[in-house]
């Protein structure tokens, strides 16, 4: 995983609520058994309409997008975060992130910052006025600030420190696969195993 | 101060557990299916890692695979090759699988309990949102995206955070015709699909202790659709008696020892949970939704609501929005409203006693001239299970198509698909604009309520018959 501290870049504002992974990325685009090409899936249905925001020139090349409230509800596809990386997006502001979404983003690497709704609105407001707007968003001082604005976010310090790092999870738990061997030692036995197989 | 049901189960499967740092929880069951595992695999592979435990794992296809001539070879080079691959992975890694054709196939969430790998006090994970469904069992199930599905084939385990947790109370008796889906769908209209972020909720109560297995699935699928990662309810002497017959039950001196165990498995009486809500059943009508989230749900017997009633103003441009998608003019009553595909199936009502509660309804009928009816149970062995009851035939004999199991139109992403601006009465769990097929219209219903829409050819319930 590439590590993140800080991103700079343009921002696209999306003003809906309650954007489920079906939006993000319909099943028909599901069928593909690699992680890259899902930028075409990316918001499919509304992209057909030339007014749909990510089809404004203004906002060409952003990399930030500034969500409404509970973002990325509903399925649990990662290939909804592979979509948005694949389109170029390195981070989302939302005031209220679905938790597989969240939890997605952060395995994958995808920036997912928490911000008060009015802060959201705020941002809407300044990146209408002017599609320009550079944004930053630093997660080592833990900020996103623009045109002399600046506001603080909250994030766990261990998925911080881990995002930085650019470390996988998978790694960190091998670490620990002594501790997982005693555990399964002391599993009971009457806990089902699918193997052999009984029908 | 007592633990809660959900607070037990994390406790009992924690791995190691250090101050600032998500606790690693040992999983005991990993599902697995063909549409979100094979960047995985891929993973394991350039990794040179293998399954840890190939043994505490199974898959099935069910996403992706056609429900028409299953005998033959997937029509979708696309869609074969991802089926093909899952095949060819297990393989590889000694996992358990079954296929199209394979009397166990079917929805990933029928097949676990069909087969009994599903029990109290597991934590039980899948690629799959409505992995929620196995909570019904007192265990703790959610769904997980594909980089955590790597990360449990190579270390069954996986490092989460605690979450909270929620007391949803369900207390009274439902009255005739109203079922587990309308509990659940006017739990998530009340609490909102937000409502369960960060939760895992509990629900408890004498309506839902009164619900068969099979009803407890039904509200256990649908925690994900409140927001909730995980919905689960106390195992009982139903729990118990449902697991005890099944392939994978454990036997003699074992199935003592797993009771007295799953016997423990109940809130404290003194526990606290984070939030509390209860719901009257006494009171609960069959519900439909309107718009395109499931919280945007109403008793059949109201109207389609008028956004200029709404007062949040974030709520009323979703619920613009979604009219303008739906098709629906707010003041119509929605027991007027046309529909024209019918869906039974899903992990939420693809069970056998929904394809009963249905059949009942349809029995000796025909459905309305317009009505395409879709009947696709949840596996194959419900689907068997079915035949060997005549059901098959009293669908047939209705007007309807019977398939073969999968999702299906659940999600659409097979060649079930609706058309633009088609509208259905489906017994699945989302209504999100173009989850069924692009430009499709979902009302989300109860079996019940699906079956007499079939007849009457608009949104109603079996008392409108």
């Amino acid at each position: 995983m590439e590590k993140f501290i800080s991103h700079t870049g343009r921002a696209i504002p999306l003003r809906r609520s309650n954007v489920d992974t079906d939006q993000i990325i319909p099943a028909v685009y599901l069928k593909r058994v690699t992680k890259s090409g899902f930028e075409d899936g990316l918001f499919s249905a509304w992209r057909s309409d030339p007014e749909f925001v990510l089809n404004k020139s203004e906002y060409e090349g952003a990399t930030i997008l500034v969500a409404g409230p509970d973002f990325g509800t509903g399925s649990s596809r990662e290939h909804a975060v592979w979509a948005l990386q694949n389109y170029g997006f390195k981070v989302v502001l939302s005031s209220r992130f679905a938790d597989i979404f969240r939890g997605n983003s952060q395995k994958a690497g995808l920036l997912t910052v928490l911000l008060a709704q009015e802060v959201i609105e705020e941002i809407w407001q300044a990146i209408e006025k002017d599609p320009t707007t550079a944004i930053t968003v630093d997660l080592e001082s833990k900020s996103v600030h623009y045109a002399g604005v600046n506001h603080s976010f909250e994030i766990d310090d261990y998925t911080r420190w881990r995002l930085m790092e650019g470390l996988d999870d998978i790694g960190l738990t091998l670490k620990k696969i002594d501790e997982v061997s005693a555990f399964e030692a002391k599993r009971a036995a009457f806990k089902p195993k699918t193997l052999p197989a009984l029908q | 101060m007592g633990k809660t049901l959900a607070e037990k189960i994390w406790a009992d499967h924690i791995v190691s557990s250090a101050a600032n740092e998500p606790d690693l929880l040992y999983i005991d069951l990993h599902l697995i299916h063909e549409v979100t595992s094979p960047q995985a695999f891929d993973g394991l592979r350039l990794a040179g890692r293998p399954v840890r435990r190939p043994d505490l794992t199974i898959a099935t296809e069910d996403h992706n695979v056609p429900t028409l001539n299953i005998d033959q070879p997937i029509a979708d080079p696309v869609s074969k090759l991802q089926v093909d691959t899952l095949r060819a992975n297990c393989k590889e890694f000694g996992v358990r699988i079954h296929s199209l054709g394979d009397s166990q196939q079917g929805i990933v969430h029928v097949v676990g309990p069909q087969l009994g790998i599903t029990q109290p006090g597991m934590t039980i994970v899948c690629g799959d949102s409505h992995t929620s469904t196995h909570g019904a069992f007192g265990a703790l199930a959610f769904g997980i995206g594909t980089s955590e599905v790597e990360h449990v084939l190579a270390t069954q385990t996986l490092p989460l955070i605690r979450p909270k947790t929620m007391a949803i109370n369900v207390e009274g008796t439902l009255k005739p015709g109203v079922t587990s889906k309308d509990i659940i769908l006017a739990i998530i209209a009340k609490i909102g699909t937000g409502g369960g972020q960060g939760y895992v909720l509990e629900y408890r109560g004498s309506a839902i202790r009164a619900l068969s297995m099979e009803g407890r699935m039904t509200v256990c699928n649908m925690s994900i659709e409140a927001g909730a990662r995980a919905g689960l309810i106390a195992p009982d002497e139903t729990t118990f008696a449902y697991v005890k017959d099944k392939p994978h039950a454990p036997q003699g001196a074992e199935w003592d020892a797993a009771v007295q165990y799953w016997k423990t498995l109940q809130s404290d009486s003194d526990a606290i949970f984070d939030k509390e809500i209860t719901i009257d059943a006494d009171e609960l009508e069959p519900f439909v939704t309107w718009g395109t989230n499931p919280g945007q749900g109403l008793p059949l017997n109201a109207n389609v609501p008028n956004p200029e009633e709404i007062t949040d103003a974030e709520e009323r441009g979703a619920a613009e929005r979604a009219l303008a998608y739906m098709g629906l003019v707010a003041g119509t009553p929605l027991k007027s409203v046309s529909v024209d595909t019918v869906f039974l199936g899903s992990c939420t009502n693809g069970r056998i006693e929904d394809l009963r509660a249905a059949a009942e309804v349809l029995k000796g009928k025909k459905i309305a001239p317009s009505i395409r009816l879709l009947v696709v149970p949840g596996s194959a062995k419900v689907r068997l299970q079915a035949e060997s009851e005549g059901l098959d035939k009293v669908f047939l004999d209705a007007g309807g198509e019977w398939r073969n199991a999968g999702c299906s139109m659940c999600l659409g992403m097979n060649p079930d698909q609706l058309k633009p601006q088609e509208r259905a009465a489906s017994t699945s769990n989302r209504n999100f604009e173009g989850r069924q097929g692009k430009g499709g219209r979902t009302h989300l219903v109860s079996p019940l309520v699906a079956a007499a829409t079939a007849l009457r050819g608009t949104l109603s319930s079996p008392a409108d018959l």
